[in-house]
């Protein structure tokens, strides 16, 4: 029965993990908009060469 | 002033359209979001080239409008502008032609950007509270545009980094119409980068409220205290679940030591993180005297604890725990579901919300933009078509023609000449005018309504809920019970016992279902009236509009509906070619009247060339069209024209037509009743008062009296002051009142109300503070609105009442001194999951029963509105 006691600390582990993700994903902030992305992903990039020279590919990252 | 404005002079078409093409002309029409005023504009222009072609109206590949008049032509494509045509080969040049395999018609009718209309957004102290970061290198910076609609839109304004290099990413929230920008401030200015917007079809909306917003902090809160409990509210269940199932037989008292232990451990989080809100808020109700449903939730809570801590401590048993994590759980999910807050509906705008943030100031040195908290008395402001009057000011060159439909529901514009005093608010639909300013923004006649102390009164931070009237009486019978209990078996001998009743009964009378009653009726109700076009601020006005018995009525704006003025010919019949000269002549003036002409008459005078136009403000216009004068205006200019009309002036606005000198007849613009407002004036007639609250004159008076009813009060010519005051008449005799207004003259009526609603056009539009925001199209809706806030109130009651008995059943068992927590843990989710769906089931039932889910006879415009 004493295995019970190790089952006991990984279940504990697991779902604390899962508590402890969805603490992270509300504090960036993922559930702020839930509906954009939904949209956001009917549309494709179009593809990178564009006619214009005054637009060299800009960085898609934004600050933290 | 711009030379070509100025009057009598011989026009040609030719020298009209330059002016027409003028990009300061056509950027004020574009202010405020609203392309009204460039509508019939756009239709007139003719191309300067020879890309010209008189075809059919086909769809411009912009934005889908028709392009009357031949438009331009551009790599085989029809525009019907000009700033249809350059956003078109913006996009193209960029790669992004795209968005226009994404809709039907995605784009929105551009203006030319006026250059130096963003220019006071390069103000270091105006960047600074709009910018939500800098460092130097980038920022980041976030605009709200109204005119995002679609996918298409999403998708443009994400690709906005391949229209300019100094863009780095932008990404956009579509339900709180926000685009968030981050962008090197060395490569382009902020006021570069929102006239990129402006050129593209998306005017950022910057209004001195946006300004003034402290930026909130998101509510996260929640969730995280949710997601706690539920933690907890899982584990814990399992490790009760051998002890319920009688396994520990099994298992033996070590497990059971060890399962309680990490229960109470477990527990720990959910008591002082996911509660806190109510301990806070049951001392904050005990320390004002007040008996909120949160003070036996609290009580519970801490009788919960401790029961279990010293069962758990002593080796009694289990304890409560797992009780207690989901009741909390519960309890959150409640609050959450009512939490449901429509983002971008602005409740609580004022009239900073209404001013644009930024005004042209003319100096020695030239027109500068300036932001409008910098403007101060005896500054000379340019103040072009369609834009605000910012403060009130004295009118020093051109012809003012000035709606005040907004400040003080007077439906017709009125003429000033230079030396007339102008209010601020009103919005000039004529030529662009040159102001001087009398008082600073903020001390305007129109401001000065929100000094009112109605306007200080705090409205959201009541305790007088339907659920709090309930839990005084609740909670004085838990309290009586309690120590009943503990009195009685202390006198029979048995105190051990009385102590365990005496936790029992607070354990198994906590409100946990009353709780959840009022949040999951209401909740539902919001949900199905923000489908319905009714958007209401929070539950509790709900219960509010329950007891109305009284409803107050604007007129312009909410019964009538300003734009789709109907107009009516009082002559003999016009003939087609006689329509189209008249059309001719319409379309080179800008005045209201004019252009609401243009309208009506639709297609008809299109490129026909127009000799001798005279303009002459308050009076009237004239031109030669296809060899004929067609004279249009007022008697007197008429009269001065050789035409004498003999009839008797009747009220309403009127445009008097003659031909080379023949006097055809008169046009009547009319206020058009919004459908069905006669009906439901009627129907509401039978239940409630009814009052009309006009700030126009009282020429329509008969047609109102004889839809209000006898007993109504009809008061027309009422300043905003006077509607407060009369509204507050009313509650001072007793009555419920709910005020249905649109404009900033209603603001203190709306406030003052029990119940404010605002009625609105479409999103974004501007809307006074208010309780309820109303979709115009739904006027009519009203009644079905109030009937079914009467039914949902009655289903909270019916609520509380099955809460009540499950209690009872509790109760009883608990003060017998019985109480087991496998009861406990079955009784209270049993109750919870009962009223739940009780309560969802019935509100649903009856929004069908109040006609609110039915499908109305009126096109459901709703469905442009954020939904919740």
């Amino acid at each position: 029965m004493e295995v019970i006691v190790i089952l006991i600390i990984a279940s504990l582990l697991l779902a604390g993990s899962f508590l402890g993700v969805f603490v992270w994903a509300t504090r960036t902030g993922q559930f702020e908009d839930t509906t954009t992305p939904a949209m956001r992903i009917l549309t494709d990039d179009p593809p990178a060469t564009h006619t214009s020279n005054s637009l060299p590919p800009s960085p898609k990252t934004e600050p933290s | 002033m711009e030379p070509h404005r100025a009057r009598n002079n011989e026009t040609t078409t030719t020298t009209r359209m330059a002016e027409a093409l003028d990009p300061l002309r056509l950027a004020g029409a574009g202010t405020g979001g609203e392309s009204v005023a460039s509508a019939g504009w756009g239709a007139a222009v003719p191309a300067t080239d020879a890309a010209r072609e008189d075809l059919a109206p086909e769809p411009c590949r912009h934005c889908g409008e028709p392009c009357a008049g031949g438009g331009f032509r551009s790599g085989g494509h029809p525009f019907c502008c000009l700033g249809c045509q350059t956003v078109y080969s913006l996009l193209q040049e960029g790669g992004l032609t795209d968005f226009y395999r994404m809709g039907e018609r995605p784009g929105r009718r551009a203006s030319e950007a006026h250059a130096g209309r963003w220019a006071y957004l390069d103000d270091p102290a105006v960047a600074r509270r709009l910018l939500d970061f800098e460092d130097g290198k980038l920022a980041r910076v976030t605009f709200h545009i109204p005119s995002i609609h679609c996918v298409a839109c999403v998708w443009l304004l994400e690709q906005l980094f391949r229209l300019h290099s100094g863009v780095g990413s932008s990404r956009v929230n579509f339900p709180r119409r926000e685009v968030a920008i981050t962008y090197a401030p060395g490569q382009i200015r902020l006021s570069e980068l929102a006239a990129l917007l402006d050129r593209v079809g998306y005017a950022p909306e910057l209004t001195l409220a946006e300004l003034d917003r402290a930026k909130p902090a998101p509510v996260r809160k929640l969730g995280l205290q949710i997601a706690v409990a539920g933690f907890a509210f899982g584990n814990v269940m399992l490790f009760s679940l051998p002890q319920y199932m009688g396994l520990d037989a099994y298992s033996g008292p070590r497990f059971r030591t060890l399962f309680g232990f990490l229960s109470l451990i477990l527990t720990l989080p959910v008591l002082i993180f996911s509660a806190s809100d109510y301990w806070r808020s049951a001392w904050a109700s005990l320390r004002q005297r007040v008996l909120t449903l949160d003070v036996p939730i609290a009580a519970g809570l801490a009788a919960l604890y401790a029961q279990s801590l010293w069962e758990v401590l002593s080796g009694h048993g289990e304890g409560y725990f797992d009780s207690l994590a989901g009741l909390v759980f519960f309890l959150l999910c409640g609050r959450a579901f009512q939490q449901k807050t429509h983002d971008r509906l602005g409740f609580d705008r004022d009239y900073r919300g209404f001013f644009p943030l930024a005004v042209v100031r003319r100096t020695a040195a030239g027109d500068e933009s300036i932001a409008i908290s910098k403007v101060q008395t005896g500054d000379r402001l340019v103040v072009r078509s369609g834009e605000l009057i910012p403060a009130d000011a004295r009118l020093l060159a051109g012809d003012g023609c000035v709606d005040y439909s907004f400040v003080t529901g007077e439906s017709d514009p009125v003429a000033r000449a230079p030396g007339d005093h102008l209010y601020a608010g009103g919005r000039q639909v004529g030529g662009a005018i040159e102001v001087e300013t009398v008082k600073p923004v903020s001390q305007s006649y129109l401001t000065s309504l929100w000094n009112d102390e109605a306007f200080r009164k705090n409205r959201d931070n009541t305790f007088e809920t339907l659920t709090n009237r309930y839990s005084r009486r609740f909670t004085l019978a838990v309290v009586v019970i309690s120590f009943g209990a503990l009195a009685a078996w202390s006198l029979a001998g048995d105190p051990v016992r009385g102590l365990k009743a005496f936790t029992s009964v607070l354990i198994v009378a906590c409100p946990c279902a009353l709780a959840l009653a009022a949040p999951f009726t209401l909740g539902t109700a919001q949900r199905l009236l923000a489908r319905f076009g009714a958007f209401v601020r929070n539950g509790q006005v709900i219960e509010t509009l329950a007891r109305v018995d009284t409803l107050a009525f604007d007129k312009t704006g909410t019964l009538t509906a300003a734009d789709s003025a109907g107009v009516r010919f009082d002559g003999a019949p016009l003939s087609p070619a006689q329509e189209s000269r008249i059309a001719a002549l319409c379309r080179q003036s800008t005045h209201p009247h004019a252009r609401r002409l243009v309208r009506h008459l639709g297609a008809a005078g299109e490129g026909i060339p127009v000799t001798g136009f005279r303009e002459v403000a308050g009076q009237g216009i004239s031109a030669g069209v296809n060899g004929r004068l067609v004279v249009l205006g007022s008697r007197a200019w008429l009269a001065a024209g050789g035409v004498v009309i003999s009839e008797s002036p009747t009220p309403g606005s009127r445009v008097h037509v003659a031909e080379d000198g023949v006097y055809l007849g008169v046009m009547l613009l009319e206020n058009r009743v919004r459908p069905n407002v006669d009906r439901l004036l009627v129907e509401l007639g039978r239940n409630y008062e009814l009052a009309l609250l006009s700030g126009d004159h009282a020429h329509e008076r008969e047609r109102f009296a004889g839809w209000f009813g006898k007993s109504a009060a009809l008061h027309f010519n009422q300043s905003p002051q006077e509607k407060l005051a009369f509204v507050r008449a009313l509650q001072a005799d007793g009555h419920c009142v709910a005020m249905v207004g649109d404009g900033l003259n209603d603001a203190g009526a709306l406030r003052q109300g029990d119940v404010g609603v605002a009625v609105v056009e479409g999103v974004g539009k501007f809307s006074p503070a208010s309780d309820v925001i109303l979709d115009a199209a739904r006027v009519t809706g009203l009644g079905r609105i109030l009937d079914f806030s009467q039914r949902s109130v009655r289903i909270v009651r019916a609520g509380f009442l099955v809460s009540g008995s499950y209690n009872l059943i509790g109760v009883s068992i608990a003060a017998a001194g019985i109480l087991s927590p496998l009861i406990c843990a079955i009784l209270m989710p049993l109750s919870s999951v009962t009223v739940v769906v009780f309560a969802m089931a019935a509100t649903r039932l009856a929004a069908s029963r109040s006609g609110l889910l039915s499908p109305a006879s009126e096109a459901p415009r709703a469905t442009s509105m954020p939904r919740s």
